[in-house]
């Protein structure tokens, strides 16, 4: 079809599925989308093993000695205030502001840096004191499943270090625009995500 | 923001509307904060009903995440956004039989089998 | 370098020498011809960095093809070993190689001979069946392939290096946990499918998006050919299913390298934890395998019973219907192993439930054929012979879908059997006809019909004389896995086995045989019109083989079987006519991203079995600096200039065509 024909084929009167091939920001967000839904199902996975292993403590430590709920509060805070500093971060990279973009993203980050650092410290109280993840199956599964999500903000955190250097040199082109787009889904899933970590690790451990 | 309508649909996480966008995260943000201060509440609490907690822990926790997925990844039921809807219903379909099948065949398992370390003694 | 030493090259053993040094042999005198003809640049330019969904699926069959020598050399192995050790006879390989072999056999014939047949089909023909000119992302297309190839190198490099897992192809805990297999075999096999797995996840994206997002205008749903709803149902699956291996494989690993409990024996660990969730990727799994090759008969059988497919809407009901069902069957695969009768009645009861789909396709395609002008080609042999197959294959499935049956068949030859029965039945003919349908598309000449037959004819008796014996053994208590066997009665059985596998070996035989003849006869073969078997659906409106653009215009979708449509309305009033005018094309340029992240996780991988940390670190950077390389690259696209198009339009004479 030429550009006229498409643009035709673009009023109401059309059913969306029959319009011809998406844009390849509709695609470029679709198969991200995709992508979190298997991530997702990987948490799930970890999930289903720490529902499964969460009384198998092997005589070691329980969750309700080990976990404080101050700390997951301020952790959980962290997180949320970035999502919401991630989707300001987002509006400026639509208006194709650089200086509000390196404004909101710097402290999502410094935000992120700080969940990190506080679930660091916890993990290695836990080793200091042998409550280390191959002490029991509980413990595995506790590291496992927060480890990971951890490793997700970490790689993330990464991410928003290679996009803010592609704003910089790249300007905000259509392709790195996408891309700070699929970081903002990225983002908020992994909050998301947390929710179920603090939910079902953090204060089911003290039911 | 180009507000052509998009053939396919639209993909998850952009805002349809372009005024009142601020606005949306912020509302997501002042529910996200209530619901998470009364999971914190209702996990020490003695004012529930002690059996009850896991559920309505659940149920916060549900809500929280409906409040990212609609304020945060403005997912909602409009029809360019069927694509993301089913992809998301899919998604949690298979999560809940993960999770919930995982959880149940393992408790049946657990209830009818010989612990491992019991089984290794007797062959000892 | 870690744990490996020169003690890892099995020297001392004649047989795996021999096989090496052959297989090491043959790959020298390749590459050195291909040096010497000079022919690298054109195989970098042309096949190695190319994004062409067109390429990339010729790439994974060819993969397939390789692996399938492989995997069946492992079979005859294991067919004369099983025909000689009866009663006191030990047969020539002792347990500790066979456990290896058949671990192997497993888990190539599933990862890296039915996957890749099964995704390289999808990917040849889905953009051109949706009317579009590639997959969605074809860099990640490219990448998804290599790292497919990269597993294939680690799953090869443990028979000289090293040795394979002894664990069966799902490498149950507590065995595979390292106090039981402390050698590198089980993470061979951990690290070859996670990379591998890895590449089948970004295909699973790759080609959902394509199917939900990029079509050509008027084609909806409605309008889209069957294949593509099954290729949907097929990749939704692996985006579901696979990170749930990724997930417990990781698990596993992490009890193996760092000590942790979830599957071990002590500490609180669960080994039925692992059976459980691999089986949740399982049981999706070989559904991924079955719904393409559906899709594939489905094609086959309205083009050459020239009628449309019956029952459309009700096909594709039942398609997307085993896609939610396949998630809700997975405890049948351990029935045995103590959840209970409640438990066991839920899952068995589901588990027949969803042959229910399948059998209305079945019925759909002797629909189609019933009252059509049926021509009997090598695809429609394949076909027949998949629906009497598979049809009995299905049936022993549902016989162990009753637990108390199961309880006597689990883990029996008789499983064996019902496996194969429906994996050859279904996957291995399914494949074999869409390769034979569709490659005249791809290389411009159809393959010989003879030869063809024939082959079909020994894969045919020969499945029924391996197998049908294995059922009979499987009833009298035989089980699966077994090295040797005390009971003299069972050996003749043993025997047809043999016979029957060396029928499917002739049969692969004749397959390179009819390679070789139909390259050799390709000008009286030709397809010049692209459109030799008189086809419906769109991929058959292009040039054979297609240009790089497939469509130098979106094609006009009004109705399912579109290109159909199109046949008829040429010359009526309601004939749309030739396009003169041409646009110029944007295609993306060549990107050896894919090559080199592959080659990375290679190193990272190996260095990874082996405990080498400083190799992992290296290999790991590497990826990350050729990941960073490709953020940076912005000339990503090249134009094709609209005189070019038009030029090649002319070339291939396709005023006949309205595309």
């Amino acid at each position: 079809m030429s550009a006229a024909e498409q643009a035709l084929a673009r009023t109401e009167a059309v059913p969306l599925s029959l319009r011809g091939p998406a844009a390849t920001r509709v695609v470029a967000g679709y198969g991200f989308w995709l992508f979190l839904l298997s991530d997702i199902i990987i948490f799930a996975a970890l999930f289903a093993a720490y529902a499964v292993l969460s009384g198998e403590t092997a005589g070691g430590p329980t969750g309700a000695t080990l976990f404080d709920k101050t700390h997951v509060l301020i952790e959980t805070a962290c997180l949320l205030a970035s999502s919401v500093t991630c989707g300001f971060g987002s509006l400026a990279v639509q208006s194709g502001s650089r200086n509000s973009t390196y404004f909101w993203m710097a402290i999502t980050f410094i935000l992120g840096v700080t969940f990190l650092s506080l679930e660091l410290s916890e993990f290695s109280h836990m080793l200091e004191i042998g409550a280390g993840p191959s002490r029991s199956a509980f413990l595995s599964a506790f590291f496992t499943l927060v480890g990971t999500h951890g490793l997700h903000v970490t790689i993330g955190l990464c991410w928003l270090i290679v996009m803010l250097l592609q704003v910089a040199t790249l300007g905000f082109q259509p392709m790195v625009s996408r891309r700070f787009f699929c970081f903002g889904l990225f983002w908020h899933a992994l909050d998301i995500v947390w929710i179920g970590v603090f939910t079902i690790v953090y204060l089911g451990a003290h039911l | 923001m180009s507000t052509e309508i998009e053939a396919q649909g639209v993909s998850p996480g952009v805002n349809v509307h372009t005024d009142g966008t601020r606005r949306s995260y912020l509302i997501g943000l002042g529910y996200a904060v209530i619901l998470t201060l009364a999971s914190f509440w209702a996990s020490s609490t003695d004012v529930v009903y002690p059996p009850g907690v896991p559920i309505l822990l659940g149920v916060l926790a549900i809500a929280q995440m409906g409040i990212h997925l609609v304020f945060f990844l403005h997912i909602s039921s409009a029809p360019d956004q069927t694509n993301n809807i089913l992809a998301l219903a899919f998604g949690i379909f298979v999560v809940g039989l993960l999770v919930f099948g995982s959880m149940i065949i393992i408790a049946h398992l657990n209830h009818n089998m010989m612990p491992m370390d019991r089984l290794i003694q007797m062959q000892r | 370098m870690g744990r490996l030493t020169w003690a890892a090259i099995p020297f001392d053993q004649p047989v795996v020498m021999i096989a090496s040094g052959t297989v090491g042999f043959v790959i020298f005198c390749v590459l050195a011809l291909v040096t010497v003809k000079g022919w690298w640049p054109y195989l970098w330019r042309e096949w190695i960095t190319s994004v062409d969904h067109k390429r990339i699926g010729v790439m994974y069959i060819a993969l397939a093809l390789l692996m399938l020598v492989r995997g069946f050399s492992d079979a005859m192995l294991m067919r004369s070993q099983l025909a000689l050790a009866a009663g006191h006879a030990q047969g020539y390989l002792p347990p500790e190689h066979y456990d290896q072999i058949f671990s192997a056999h497993g888990t190539i014939m599933i990862f890296f001979v039915a996957m890749p047949f099964v995704i390289g089909l999808m990917n040849f023909v889905l953009p051109l069946q949706l009317g579009v000119r590639d997959v969605a992302f074809p860099v990640l297309n490219s990448v998804g392939f290599w790292l497919s190839a990269a597993g294939v190198l680690l799953v090869n490099v443990s028979l000289v290096v090293g040795e394979f897992a002894r664990t069966g192809w799902l490498a149950y805990p507590p065995l595979s946990e390292v106090a039981y297999s402390p050698g590198v075999g089980v993470d061979y096999y951990l690290w070859s499918l996670q990379i591998s797995g890895l590449g089948t996840l970004l295909s699973g994206i790759n080609l959902t998006t394509t199917i939900l997002k990029l079509r050509a205008p008027g084609m909806g749903y409605r309008q889209m050919p069957i294949f593509c709803w099954t290729a949907l149902a097929s990749n939704l699956l692996i985006v579901a299913a696979f990170p749930i291996l990724t997930a417990t494989f990781a698990m596993l690993l992490l009890d193996r390298y760092c000590g942790f409990h979830f599957f071990t024996n002590d500490f609180g660990g669960n080994p039925m934890m692992y059976i459980n969730l691999i089986w949740c990727w399982g049981h999706p799994e070989v559904y991924i395998l079955i719904l393409p090759a559906f899709g594939v008969f489905s094609e086959v059988v309205a083009t050459f019973s020239g009628k449309p497919l019956f029952g459309r809407r009700s096909m594709v009901m039942a398609t997307m219907a085993i896609c939610v069902l396949s998630f809700m069957v997975w405890l049948h695969h351990f029935f045995t192993m103590g959840a209970g009768a409640d438990v066991n009645a839920i899952f068995g009861i589901l588990s027949m439930v969803i042959a229910i789909p399948t059998g209305v396709k079945i019925f759909n395609w002797l629909f189609t054929m019933y009252g059509g002008r049926i021509r009997f080609t090598v695809p429609v042999y394949w076909t027949i012979g998949f629906m009497v197959t598979f049809a009995i294959g299905g049936m022993t499935g549902v016989l162990h879908a009753i637990p108390p049956a199961d309880f006597v068949l689990h883990n029996s030859l008789f499983l064996v059997a019902h496996f194969h029965n429906v994996i050859i039945g279904g996957v291995v003919f399914g494949v074999m006809a869409g390769i034979t349908y569709w490659f005249p598309k791809a290389f411009g000449f159809t393959l010989n019909e003879r030869l063809g037959k024939a082959v079909f004819w020994c894969w045919f008796f020969g499945f029924y004389l391996a197998f049908m014996p294995l059922y009979v053994l499987g009833l009298m208590g035989a089980t699966r896995r077994m090295q040797h066997y005390s009971n003299m009665h069972w050996q003749p059985l043993m025997l047809v086995a043999l016979a029957g596998a060396i029928l499917i070996l002739l049969g692969i035989a004749l397959t390179g045989v009819q390679l070789a003849v139909s390259i050799r006869r390709r000008e009286q073969n030709r397809d010049v019109t692209g459109d030799p078997w008189n086809g419906r659906t769109l991929e058959w409106s292009t040039p054979s083989p297609p240009p790089a653009w497939n469509f130098s215009h979106l094609p006009p979708v009004g109705r399912t079987d579109a290109f159909w449509a199109m046949k008829q309305q040429r010359g009526t009033a309601q004939d749309p006519g030739i396009k003169r005018t041409y646009e110029a094309i944007h295609l993306p340029r060549n990107n050896p991203t894919g090559f080199f992240l592959a080659f990375c996780a290679v190193v990272l991988g190996f260095s990874l079995i082996w405990r080498i940390w400083w190799g992992a670190e290296l290999g790991l950077l590497g990826a990350i600096v050729v990941g960073l390389m490709q953020a940076w690259r912005t000339n990503g696209e090249i134009e094709v200039p609209a005189e070019k198009v038009a030029a090649y339009e002319r070339l291939h004479g396709l005023k006949e065509s309205a595309v």
